[in-house]
């Protein structure tokens, strides 16, 4: 360590004996500071991901030993397995059903926000809040009191005239649909991430398209989507594969019913796996479900070169 | 109708228009954009407020009078009586559980992270680019793979229904921490460094003299989202603890309001506010520094 200062002056001179050192030293120092990651990586993740790989060739199921049974677990699952099916479809349309109107809403809310008023800040506040807060116990409680035949939003329909006695959670065409208004709600976080992603695009951009006489449709659709795309493109991939892995809004306010309407995939994996230890086969579908993400992921990246505006460096 | 009326009327009639414009220009769409924002904003925050005020609601009032935001009486032993909990276990256990492990999980995912990230932003070693994608491809791995791997492997260690396999891993730090953390450190000059360097630093003098006081900001941020999501977790303490001493407060508010159990709705709906108010107190504390973190990295976590 001693050798660093002095090094620093030769580093461009020539390789002595002494740089290489330098260079080990540089090396150990990387490793120690990562050292936690390393230990992580192997242990928590990189082991049990291969366990999971060799489980799902197997009928593990905690009690006996594991036997080999090649593909039967993923042959199970799309030939004899209707509620597999079915959960794989109920995810499906949860994710592309909230997921982009989640991000339209936050794009809407973070660009009438860019007014500037007195009181922007607490709107911004109010919106936000829910994003905190929605992944909670609590909140999924409360959703459950909200969406009940004699629930609040009944009470508050029958407030201005309307009375039904809807049980929206009991209902298999409005159940999945209280669980995607919960994941809209908390569109908060995009927005601000759009807001910050709006206030970087510069203000001449405006003024010329001012100039040329566009109005703020053209606005909107040549200046401020483009310019966003990288922002919209990453959320777009990040929240289609926590949409995937949603697990506790089923799981809590619905318990996948009625009629598996609401059966998200990683809550019928739990009831296989730890409800009845079925570990082989749940390890089988974790494995398709990663398998989905992955696909999805590589898709969206693939496509992204057709729609994704980046903008070039000398605009910076 | 003759030609002096005529010209009367289209004379009023451009009076009005240009008025109107003019209003129309400026105070009309003010008033109408706070209009529409204040009624979005108490649509957003209704269920919230819903349910800190039906907490001091009476029981058969949460049902009577539903939408309602105040209660006919604030009954503020609703709080005393959903802190008595369920199966003679009290809330001040729950709150004790929840505390103990967001906060030692907390101190480990973001000191270790903070580790990581300064390895990554700022030292070039061999495999140091490599690793980092892989790094960031778990940010993509679903949980959901290796929980059945890891319960069997607590299982056999004999941990389940212990702290250890809700704790223990935060110590081997976070990727989106890592990643926030990284962008932090990257925008301090690296001047700084080779002034330091001049001065007779080394790496790990750097670390703890330079970077780790400019880190401030990004480490107050990941302290914040980690204590929210351990807080707020609910699929890792249902598989790994079982026995209602050890419950967290979302374990606990699930069997509290569990349909074939619960009586006591006021006492649960006092509970679920009561589990908001470290979260909410945060929020209100350190808003500057949750906003500043997203708008950074540009992931919501």
């Amino acid at each position: 360590m001693a050798n660093f200062k002095k090094l620093n002056y030769k580093r461009e001179t020539k390789k002595s004996k002494s740089l290489t050192r330098f260079l080990e030293n540089d090396n150990i120092a990387g490793y120690i500071f990562i050292s936690p990651w390393i230990i992580g990586f192997i242990a928590f993740t990189a082991i049990p991901v291969l366990a999971s790989l060799w489980f799902s060739f197997t009928d593990y199921d905690l009690l006996t030993s594991p036997n080999f049974i090649g593909l039967d677990n993923y042959k199970k699952m799309f030939k004899d397995d209707e509620v597999y099916r079915k959960s794989l479809f109920v995810t499906f349309y949860f994710v592309f059903a909230s997921v982009p109107l989640r991000l339209i809403f936050a794009l809407f809310v973070a660009m009438l926000l860019t007014v500037k008023t007195k009181i922007s800040g607490l709107y911004r506040t109010v919106f936000y809040i829910p994003s905190i807060i929605g992944g909670s116990i609590a909140i999924a409680v409360i959703w459950k009191r909200i969406f009940h035949d004699d629930g609040v939003l009944n009470d508050l329909l029958a407030m201005i005239g309307i009375k039904t006695n809807i049980s929206y959670l009991t209902n298999e065409k409005t159940a999945i649909w209280t669980l995607i208004i919960l994941a809209v709600w908390q569109f908060g976080s995009s927005m601000l991430i759009f807001l910050a992603g709006l206030k970087q695009i510069p203000d001449s951009y405006y003024e010329a398209a001012k100039i040329d006489g566009a109005n703020k449709f053209q606005n909107f659709f040549k200046i401020t989507i483009p310019m966003l795309t990288p922002i919209i493109f990453f959320n777009l991939v990040m929240q289609i594969i926590q949409g995937f892995m949603s697990f506790t809004q089923s799981f809590v306010i619905t318990s996948g019913k009625p009629m598996n309407s609401t059966l998200f995939y990683s809550v019928y994996m739990y009831n296989r796996s730890f409800k009845f230890f079925e570990m082989g086969y749940g390890s089988a579908m974790a494995w398709v479900m990663l398998l989905i993400i992955a696909a999805f992921t590589i898709i969206v990246f693939k496509s992204s070169g057709s729609w994704v505006y980046y903008e070039t460096k000398e605009d910076k | 109708m003759n030609y002096k009326t005529l010209t009367e009327e289209n004379g009023q009639n451009a009076l009005f228009k240009r008025t109107l414009h003019r209003l129309n220009n400026k105070h009309v769409k003010k008033i109408l954009y706070h209009i529409c924002m204040l009624v979005f904003s108490i649509i957003m925050i209704y269920p919230v407020l819903w349910m800190v005020m039906s907490s001091f609601k009476g029981n058969t009032e949460i049902f009577t009078n539903a939408s309602s935001l105040i209660p006919k009486e604030f009954l503020f032993e609703n709080y005393k009586i959903g802190w008595k909990g369920f199966g003679g276990d009290t809330f001040s256990i729950f709150f004790k559980n929840s505390f103990i492990i967001s906060t030692i999980s907390t101190i480990g995912a973001v000191l270790s992270s903070v580790l990581i990230a300064y390895s990554f932003a700022r030292i070039k070693f061999k495999g140091s680019r490599i690793m980092f994608s892989i790094m960031l491809m778990t940010l993509m791995l679903p949980y959901q793979i290796i929980a059945i791997p890891q319960f069997i492997i607590y299982q056999k260690m004999d941990l389940i229904n212990t702290f250890w396999p809700l704790i223990l891993p935060n110590f081997f730090g976070f990727p989106f921490f890592i990643f926030l953390n990284m962008q932090f450190i990257r925008g301090i000059p690296s001047d700084m460094d080779e002034a330091a360097v001049i001065d007779g630093c080394n790496r790990y003098t750097i670390f703890t003299k330079i970077i780790l006081p400019l880190l401030k900001p990004s480490i107050v941020t990941s302290t914040i989202f980690s204590f929210y999501w351990r807080w707020e977790d609910f699929f890792a303490p249902l598989l790994f603890l079982n026995k209602p001493k050890l419950y967290t407060i979302p374990l606990a508010l699930r069997i509290f309001a569990d349909p074939t159990s619960v009586s006591n709705w006021s006492g649960m709906l006092a509970m679920a506010t009561l589990s908001l108010v470290p979260v909410l107190f945060i929020f209100f504390l350190f808003q500057k520094y949750l906003v500043e973190g997203i708008a950074t990295t540009g992931i919501k976590g």
